[in-house]
Parts: structure tokens; sequence; C-alpha cells
């Protein structure tokens, strides 16, 4: 798994082409999780589905506002990128960002409040499902132009390589801003001095309405790094034990110093692009295969039945204490009152300090 | 307890729609995500998703039913452990779009005073700038021209904190297209002095990144015509991101560079763009003219926890001023200078323009005109009070700028003093600024389209109606 790292920047030259750099994954399938991972995937991921069926059924109600790009589907990908990671390491992505936060420890009951534009959200109402930020999780945002958050995530990296402090920062972005000129002026820098970030290209085949195929010359989205040198993998983004080796893999070779490194997430979402996308560029048949077929959580569900780790009962159990979590943001989420009047002329610019 | 379907909205604008189909029949178990039925909205059809788990108790509202109102009831599930035939049917309820109420349980007295309290803390609050620190007697000056005072500024910051940085095209090696990072790279290595690939929007976002993390970046732009690649970075992610965070981000970064017309090199490099920035909440804005104002604002634009647009100007570079010889010479922000003080009308310009006004005032005294000049050095916050006071005096204004004037600086100017000081005018205000066209190449043409001494010449005497 780690057979990448002894070979440095040596496989930065340009006799070895990145692609040789991948595919190192055991041929047997993805390392099995301990039962104890298993079990918090499971937790971590039924927590964001649940999350966002609230939220939609919130946004029905008319109590969120405006765009609302729901993460349902893709929950392994965050889910076992965040398994690979350590403290100190940070996380940036796109606006389809509630499971992101969720899975970096955020709290429930900030991000939905946010949702609903309510004091108690993570940005006091002023920012909305596309901008919410936590310090102390490391999670720098929710951005809302399809690809700004590449070279952000790109200079947090600058940042660690700055101060020699050993963390890896995690880009992530979508099959849709990977087509974003942006993108691969990041690809250059962050090659060119080294800096530890992984790209995590969340392909959920659809940039809104528009199939990768439709818009992407090449569409192996892991190939893209190959001009810069930058190795790249594909991964089955349904299977929360295949991502978090991947991204264990690529996190390593970035703290080794090796610069950047491609993951693709071969995902899928299963709503619109957001609420108000009715999704008619799709059959019908496909996202039912998919939910039958792929499910992320059904994975596990089924792996803890089948080992035996669990009963229909526990899980039973488990599903009954994310409800209550999510029934508890979504409630807070609207307790909590809307943001004073006063807060419409705060955070425009910071005081000087003295 | 059963549980309710409600009629959803599925777009912002959405208050009704047609329900066209059910999937579901009572009887039916439905789990949350699967799709219950289908609605018809303005835009689309679109699939109805269950959000809870339990059976189909009653469908309230019949398939082909039109103008079902947005959060009308539309179903009702049986949940755990509750029988479908306890479930009581209930009319459904034409529940209108309710703004969800914040002060619930509270009188209707609370909720007038918060009103009052809102009318009140909804004006935008003022802020306080101090004025230029006092030069101790006796300091010495040395002549230095701008780029010199602008490096040196850069150079003592980035000894006093370890965090500040300066990366841009040919900063490094090359020492700046503009030789204003000369020396830099010497002292302080190529891990504060960075070269970067001709990529301007990803360099501007990746500086952004590095300031959301902690770092001082000092970001150049070789000029401020090639920061249109990044105009995206610079307002969405680093003016924004502190307001729509709740002030938890902080984006400490200088985008710095020649701004504004240089001589022959037609217009795509022949701009100013005080303007463009001095329209966004969140940036500050700085364009100043001598070299000891640029040193003091560029050391302070650094230390600023906010990013800081610095527009230099290239045709300034190299002229020499007096600058103080003083430890830590920092100015603030904010805060506008009278450069000279007059009594017959108030001259108020900033960076290059000022060139134009002080030729100008040579000739005007000479016809016995009294003028004041103001610099405004920072141009967002601009420093309204002392134009204001200036106008209260003089009761005359003309603006000088080299930008285009619709929606320029001086017709910001012009809306505040006659909002402020309408009655002390005695004459209308007069802008000068470039003439309405992209900058021309050719000597005679670019020269009729820049601003020049006479035409302020010209507009004073025309407020003062010589």
């Amino acid at each position: 798994m780690a057979s990448k790292s002894s070979s440095k920047p040596a496989a930065k030259s340009a006799g070895k082409p990145a692609q040789k750099k991948q595919a190192k994954k055991s041929d047997g399938g993805p390392a099995p999780l301990s039962r104890d991972d298993e079990l918090k995937a499971y937790r971590d991921m039924l927590l964001i589905r649940r999350f966002e069926e609230k939220a939609g059924q919130m946004y029905g109600m008319g109590l969120i506002g405006g765009f609302c790009h729901l993460y349902i589907g893709q929950e392994a990908v965050v889910v076992g990128m965040q398994m690979a990671i350590r403290d100190g390491d940070q996380v940036i992505t796109g606006y389809r960002d509630h499971g992101h936060m969720l899975a970096t420890g955020m709290d429930p009951k900030g991000v939905m409040a946010e949702l609903t534009g309510r004091e108690g959200g993570y940005s006091k109402g002023k920012g909305g499902s596309m901008h919410m930020f936590s310090r102390d999780k490391k999670f720098f945002g929710g951005h809302g132009i399809v690809g700004a958050q590449v070279p952000l995530g790109t200079g947090l990296a600058f940042a660690n390589r700055y101060r020699e402090d050993g963390s890896v920062c995690l880009a992530y972005f979508g099959d849709g801003a990977a087509n974003q000129g942006q993108v691969y002026e990041s690809f250059n820098m962050a090659e060119l001095w080294q800096l530890p970030v992984v790209y995590v290209i969340e392909n959920n085949q659809y940039a809104m309405g528009t199939s990768v195929a439709r818009s992407s010359a090449q569409t192996n989205l892991s190939k893209r790094g190959i001009s810069f040198n930058i190795p790249g993998e594909q991964v089955d983004g349904m299977d929360v034990r295949a991502v978090r080796e991947a991204g264990a893999r690529a996190v390593e070779s970035c703290r080794e110093g090796n610069g950047p490194y491609i993951l693709e997430m071969m995902t899928y979402r299963y709503r619109g692009h957001s609420m108000s996308d009715p999704a008619k560029y799709r059959a019908k048949e496909e996202v039912n295969k998919m939910r039958a077929e792929h499910d992320p959580i059904e994975q596990v569900r089924l792996r803890l039945i089948e080992s035996k780790s669990l009963s229909e009962d526990d899980l039973k159990k488990i599903d009954k204490e994310i409800k209550g979590i999510v029934n508890e943001a979504a409630e807070f989420a609207q307790s909590s009152p809307e943001p004073d009047p006063s807060e419409l002329w705060t955070d425009v610019l910071a005081d000087v300090e003295a | 307890m059963s549980i309710e379907v409600l009629m959803p909205a599925l777009s912002p604008t959405m208050e009704e729609g047609t329900l066209t189909k059910w999937h579901v029949k009572v009887g039916d178990e439905v789990k949350s995500g699967d799709v219950i039925a289908e609605i018809e909205t303005d835009k689309a059809t679109m699939e109805v998703e269950a959000a809870d788990e339990g059976t189909v108790a009653r469908i309230l509202v019949d398939e082909g039913t039109e103008n079902v109102q947005v959060n009308a009831v539309i179903a009702l599930l049986a949940g755990e452990d509750e029988d479908v035939s306890d479930v009581k049917s209930e009319a459904p309820k034409e529940k209108t779009k309710e703004t969800p109420k914040t002060d619930a349980g509270q009188g209707e007295k609370t909720s007038r005073e918060s009103g009052e309290k809102a009318k009140k803390e909804t004006a935008e609050p003022k802020v306080e700038v101090q004025s230029d620190p006092d030069i101790p007697e006796g300091t010495e000056y040395a002549t230095q021209t701008v780029r010199e005072a602008l490096r040196d500024a850069m150079a003592e910051e980035m000894r006093r904190d370890e965090t500040v940085f300066v990366m841009g095209e040919e900063v490094a090696q090359y020492e700046g297209a503009y030789k204003v990072t000369q020396g830099l790279l010497a002292e302080f290595g190529d891990k504060r002095v960075v070269d970067t690939p001709i990529t301007e929007h990803g360099f501007a976002g990746l500086g952004v990144g590095a300031a959301m993390a902690g770092l001082r970046p000092i970001v150049e732009f070789m000029t401020f015509n090639f920061a249109m690649q990044a105009i995206d970075q610079i307002i969405n992610s680093a003016a924004k991101t502190r307001y729509m965070s709740g002030g938890q981000m902080s984006c400490p970064i200088v985008f710095r560079g020649p701004n504004g017309p240089a001589a022959r090199v037609g217009a795509q490099h022949s701009q100013d763009y005080a303007s463009w920035y001095a329209h966004i909440p969140g940036l500050i804005v700085i364009a100043p003219y001598s070299a000891a104002d640029a040193k003091g604002l560029l050391k302070a634009a650094i230390r600023d926890p906010n990013p800081v647009i610095f527009l230099e100007n290239e045709v300034l570079y190299g002229k020499s001023f007096e600058v103080p010889k003083l430890e830590d010479h920092v100015l603030p922000i904010g805060k506008a200078r009278v450069m000279k003080e007059g009594s017959d009308v108030t001259l108020v310009s900033h960076s290059h323009g000022i060139t134009y006004c002080l030729e100008a005032m040579a000739t005007l005294e000479e016809e016995g005109l009294d003028v004041e000049l103001i610099d405004l050095r920072t141009i967002r916050p601009l420093d309204m009070d002392t134009v204001v006071a200036s106008v209260k005096k003089t009761n005359r204004l003309v603006t000088v700028e080299e930008t285009w004037p619709v929606c320029g600086i001086g017709a910001e100017i012009a809306a505040e003093v006659q909002a402020r000081a309408f009655d002390y005018l005695d004459a209308p205000i007069l802008r000068v600024a470039q003439k309405n066209v992209p900058m021309p190449y050719a000597a005679n043409l670019e020269k009729l389209a820049l601003p020049s001494a006479a035409e302020v010449v010209e507009a004073v005497k025309t407020v003062c109606y010589r």
C-alpha cells in the first residue's frame, strides 16, 4: 500500500509517467475495515443521509431558502477520506458541502441552523448552505464559485509547507469543476512546489445536467494530472473501504513530501443537482440501479450483518439514535432566532489590531 | 402520532403546484427516500420522496389536483406502533408559506421594541480614523523614490513578521518587473520571495488560501490589468469570506502592483481600477501618491487583518520624495491628507492624479485662486469627513482621477458631498477624468484621452465662475 512512498522525487521525473505510479491496489479488493471502523463509517454515513433527507424536507417546507445541494449517494467519499486524515489536516470543498461538514465533526445543529438562516448557524445565518466554515474542525468552506476552492486549498497546502507542520489539505471538487482553468493553474503550482494537497475529484457523473462524456475530452479525470506529473487513481467512491485505503495512500504520499495526489472518486448523487433540478437528463433506471446495487450505506450494513458484528436490532438502535440527532438539529434550526438586525453590519472588515 | 406529508417547494420561488400522481396507496409502507408522488411545478415535473418511515394512512389530496399550496398537508403516515385506522382524516390545510417566526412566545410589545431597535442598529456604523502620527521634531528625512519606499516597507514588515511573504511573477530572481522587490530574494530567500508561473487566477487564489490559513501574503500583480484574470478570487473569496463565515475566517492579504495608465502601452495595459475595487464591501483600497505615504500605508496594509488592494503607479515609481527616517513609519488607513490648505476651491485627487493638480495649482495661484488640495490616499473607506469639511470652507469642488468618469471615484464623492453639504455648494461639482474611450496608442490621442493640468485649471475656473 505504501509502496509509492519509496519512490519520492524520482517518481516525478519525466521518464516515469504518473500512470505508472497508480493502481497499486491489492488485487483482492479493498482492505477490510475493523469492526469499529465499519461501525463508525455506518454511523457517519447514515448521519449525512438522514441529515440531507431532513434538509430536503425542510427545503420543501420553505424553511431553507435559495440553493440547496444534497450529498445523498456520495457519503462514502467524505467519510472514507476523513478516516484517512489526522488532526490538523484541512478540508475544503465546493457548494455540495453538508456532508463534508458533518464528516469533519461539525455540529449538525449549527449546520442545519445555517441552512435555515438563523443566529445559531455556523456563520450566524450570513453564509447559508454553500458558505460555512469551522476553524476548530479545520473546515475551510463551503465555496459557491465552481472550482474556486481548488486554488484556495492549494494555498492551505502552501501554508502547511511554509510552516513545515506536516499537515495535508484535502481539496474536493466535482467532475464539473474539473474543467475549470484554475484547477490546472493549481495543479501546476502544487507539483512545482511539492505542496501537500490531495485533490479529491468527486465524479458523480453529472455537472448539473451535463454528463462527463458530454463535457470532458478526457473522461478519466484521474489522468488530468499527467502533464503535471501528478499521480492519479480512480477509486470506487461508493465503497468506503476503497476510499479510505486510497485516501490513506494519497495522504501518506503527500505527508512524505512527494507533492500533490489526485483521487477520482467514482460516485453518484441520487438527487438532482439542487432541490429545483428534476434530473431529466438521466434515466430513472440508472438511479435505481445505483441505489439498489451500490448504495454506500447498504454495503456496510450488509457486511455488519453478514459478519454478525451487529444484529438488526442493534442497527435499528443506531438508526433511531441518528434520527434523534437529526430531529434535534431540525428543531434547533427552527427555534434558533433569526440574526439580530445589527448583524447586517458586522464581520465585513476585521478591526485593526492595536 | 401520525406524520404529515406536506406539499413541498422545489424552488425558491414556487408557491403552488399540481399533484400529478401518487405512487403509493393507503396501507403501503414507505421508507425515507422512497418516491411517493409526482408534482408539477412552474419548471418541470418532480418526484416527491418520503422523508419519514411509516405506513400511508390517508391521502388527502387526489391525483390531478391543481394549485396545491406549498406546505399543504397532502397525506398522513402512520408511524411506528400506530394503527393506520387510528389516523383521523383531516381536510387539507390551505397553509400558505409562512415566514418562520423568530419571536415565538414573546408579546407584541417585545417585537415592536425589537423593531425599533432594529431600525437604530441597521445604520452603517461609523468608524473613527486616527490622524497621522506626529513626526517628532528633529526627525531626519531621506530622499527616496516611491519604488524604494515600497521595497523598504515590505522588507521591514518581513523582518518583523515571519508569516509575511511576497509572491508574484518575476518578484524573486528578476527582482520585480518594475524592480519594486529589489534585494528581497537576497535577504529573505526563495521560501519567502516566491516566483510564480504566469497564472494570476491560480496564485491569487493560492494566496487567499494561504491567508485563510494564517499567513500574510503580499501578492504582486505585474500590473493590475492582469488582476482581471484573478478578480473572482479577490472579490468572491478574499473580500466576502469573513462576512460569509460570520467573522470566523480572516484573509490578511495585500494585492499590490502598478495600476492606471502607463505610457504608450495601449488600451489593455492602461487602466485605473480604483473604482472597481472601491465598489466592494470587505476590501480596503489604497492608492498613495508620495513615497512617504506609500511606505507608511503599505506597512499598515501588510499588518491589516483584511484584504487590501494597494494600487501603485508606474509613472510615480521613479519619482523622489522626502521620507521620514523613522524606525516604524506606519500611517492610518482611511485618512486623507490635506496637502495644501486654501480658501477658494477644493481639489480632490489621488495617486498620479495629484500631479495634474499640482501643475494646475501653479497656474491658478498666478491667477489669484487659492486652492485646497486633498490627497485621498485611501479610496475605500473614503475619508469623506475631510472632503466635506473642506467643501464647507471653500464651497467649491473639483475631483481629478485617471479612470473613466462613469461610476468613478469623483462620481461617488459628488454624490456624498451633495448629500452632506448641499447648502454649502456655490457651484456644481465638476469631475476631471479620462475620456470615455479605451486608451489609444497614438501619442497625441493618448494625451487627449488623459486628464491634464489644463483641464483641471479650466474646471477650477468654471466652478469659481472665472
